[in-house]
């Protein structure tokens, strides 16, 4: 008899196996999402809304009502949500281009206008569900489809230090973390964190998460794990980034 | 009980973009999401002076695909929710649009159209007909309603809300800067008293009981992999506007029934066509005017009867033949003659159209 892997009670078993390349990033951050909600006991009024690119594959993952939105759009859909239904909790799951790039505007103006919604951006470095081209995220130097000889910070600019950027000019209830696949249980306070912090209705909470593409960036098991746990937190700083006065002192 | 934001029947006289509030307010709309562009601000002055008297919301977004995308998170929670723009943010609400198109979400947009392409002008034309009907990447699976006064934004405008809601399609209220701008008397009317009957607003997410336990969770997407898969939803959409197509569809005829020259405008221009035919009948001419209120669905059959009965058609609007389009494409195969008085971006009067038709004979 084979040990089968506890799963949160939200993994919707009848869509599984899911669709993500095997090694992808994004079933863990789900996971560990899935876990913080059912922690937290909301699945009963959460609303989970999915981008395109490779976070679209999540469309069916969860035992919870889901919109799989326009590609960078799904910040302003769950906003659209939260503002006229403020009982629900509203989570907008994205990647680093839906974030960073094409719907840069949302991010910065939901957090500059503090909403009451949890945004989660899976940072994997590059665009992957459209075959590997340089995202806002990619490291300098690193080579995708579009920087063949390497990202050129001349020519491209710096990474997108996305949570440090949405701190600047968030609220100060607002909450900010970035986490990384390979630490899952922090992942998942910080997805606790962020989900109190709508419930308590803080505002505006964001949380990326470093994360893996095996696929687009041709590496094995090993070098996948060095690659986040080594070369990606150089550049990108795991823990919180703001947390609300009153959850440090507690 | 909260009052009724109007009490009865009221005779007023004020702005397109006034009514366009008054009109939300009374069909019950519960937000509006926006983004000021002109012609349009008035809607949104007025509904954030009026909409917290009544338990209403309003949400300024960063720009027009917020405000479209966040109209659609309103109607996908179960809220009457509408939005209005104009000429560049009417090209940026497309992206929204054509997601709301694709999965039946009854957005509610009221177009106040401005002189294009581009930036242009901020004060009237008819240029935005193929985009507001046929916009973003899909089948013009809409409804447009074209007013032509602000009796009609006023009465539309609470329509468009049952017929979104209704039928499930993206509706729009089509109208434009001249409508918006000037003051005209009108009838506003608490809805209830007339005898209008509100279709409720139903949660396509957010639903009673707990997904995967009390029921099943509800998914939804606008993803395809197979060509099939896709084709086999494009083709329900398509038939299911067809089905009901006849339904919606309305008209204005006036003077058909003997008329040798047929001219056909909608919207605003419409008035100066009509003003016009009353003169050319005066004077003995047999000219009349077919008017499609709604130009999509697109009230083909009834079109075509009046262009077959014609010696010859004249097309009048505010655009470079957007109306024409429509219309050839409506009456395909039919043999009377159509020509066309085409002024984008410019203001068309009744004698320019009385001219124009005297040319035909």
């Amino acid at each position: 008899m084979s040990i089968q892997p506890q799963m949160p009670r939200l993994w919707r078993r009848e869509t599984k196996p899911h669709k993500f390349c095997p090694g992808c990033g994004h079933p863990l951050i789900l996971k560990a999402l899935a876990e913080a909600i059912d922690e937290l006991g909301i699945a009963d009024r959460t609303i989970f809304g999915c981008d395109i690119g490779c976070s679209l594959l999540s469309w069916d993952f969860f035992n919870l009502d889901t919109v799989q939105t326009h590609h960078g759009r799904t910040t302003p859909v769950m906003v659209g949500i939260k503002r006229a239904r403020p009982e629900l909790i509203c989570i907008a799951y994205m990647g680093d281009g839906g974030g960073y790039a094409i719907g840069s505007q949302h991010l910065v103006n939901s957090a500059v206008r503090n909403e009451n919604i949890m945004a989660v951006l899976a940072n994997n470095t590059v665009y992957a569900m459209t075959g590997g081209q340089m995202a806002p995220t990619t490291m300098p130097d690193q080579k995708t489809e579009t920087s063949p000889y390497g990202r050129n910070v001349k020519e491209a600019g710096n990474p997108t230090q996305g949570p440090e950027m949405v701190a600047a000019i968030a609220s100060q209830d607002a909450y900010v973390a970035r986490g990384t696949i390979s630490k899952l249980g922090q992942l998942k306070n910080f997805f606790k964190k962020g989900l109190k912090n709508q419930m308590e209705g803080k505002g505006f909470s964001f949380i990326e998460a470093l994360s893996a593409c095996p696929t687009n960036w041709r590496t094995n098991a090993e070098e996948t794990w060095n690659f986040i746990e080594k070369d990606m937190t150089k550049y990108y700083t795991v823990g919180e980034i703001k947390a609300p006065v009153q959850d440090k002192e507690g | 009980m909260e009052q009724k934001p109007i009490q009865g029947e009221k005779k007023v006289f004020m702005t397109g973009n006034e009514t366009v509030a008054w009109a939300a307010l009374a069909a019950k709309a519960d937000i509006m999401y926006g983004y000021p562009i002109t012609p349009q601000n008035e809607i949104m002055h007025y509904w954030t002076r009026l909409a917290p008297k009544h338990n209403r919301k309003f949400l300024q977004t960063e720009d027009e695909i917020s405000a479209g995308f966040t109209t659609v998170g309103g109607v996908l929670s179960g809220k009457r929710a509408f939005t209005a723009t104009s000429g560049p943010g009417n090209v940026l609400m497309q992206d929204s649009l054509s997601m709301a198109e694709m999965m039946r979400i009854p957005i509610v947009m009221v177009v106040t159209q401005r002189g294009g392409p581009s930036t242009a002008t901020v004060i009237y034309s008819q240029q935005e007909t193929t985009l507001t009907c046929f916009g973003g990447n899909g089948e013009g699976i809409r409804v447009v309603y074209s007013t032509a006064s602000h009796q009609e934004l006023f009465d539309y405008t609470i329509k468009a809300f049952n017929t979104a809601w209704k039928y499930r399609f993206p509706t729009f209220v089509l109208g434009d800067g001249y409508q918006s701008q000037m003051r005209e008397p009108l009838k506003i009317y608490d809805p209830d008293e007339k005898g209008i009957e509100f279709v409720p607003a139903v949660a396509q997410l957010g639903v009673e009981g707990e997904a995967g336990v009390d029921r099943d969770p509800i998914h939804l997407r606008n993803t395809y992999n197979m060509e099939d898969e896709l084709y086999e939803v494009v083709r329900g959409l398509v038939d299911d506007f067809k089905a009901v197509a006849p339904e919606i569809e309305e008209y204005r005829e006036q003077d058909v029934d003997d008329c040798e020259i047929l001219v056909v405008a909608h919207g605003i221009v419409s008035r100066a066509v009509e003003g016009a035919v009353q003169q050319l009948r005066r004077e003995g001419i047999k000219a009349g005017s077919f008017r499609p209120i709604t130009l999509r669905p697109f009230p083909e059959k009834h079109l075509r009867r009046n262009a077959e009965k014609a010696r010859k058609m004249l097309i009048v609007e505010s655009a470079e033949g957007q109306l024409r389009r429509l219309a050839a494409d409506a009456i395909y195969g039919c043999q009377t003659p159509m020509e066309g008085l085409f002024r984008p971006g410019e203001s068309i009067t009744v004698e320019e159209v009385v001219q124009a038709v005297k040319g035909l004979l």
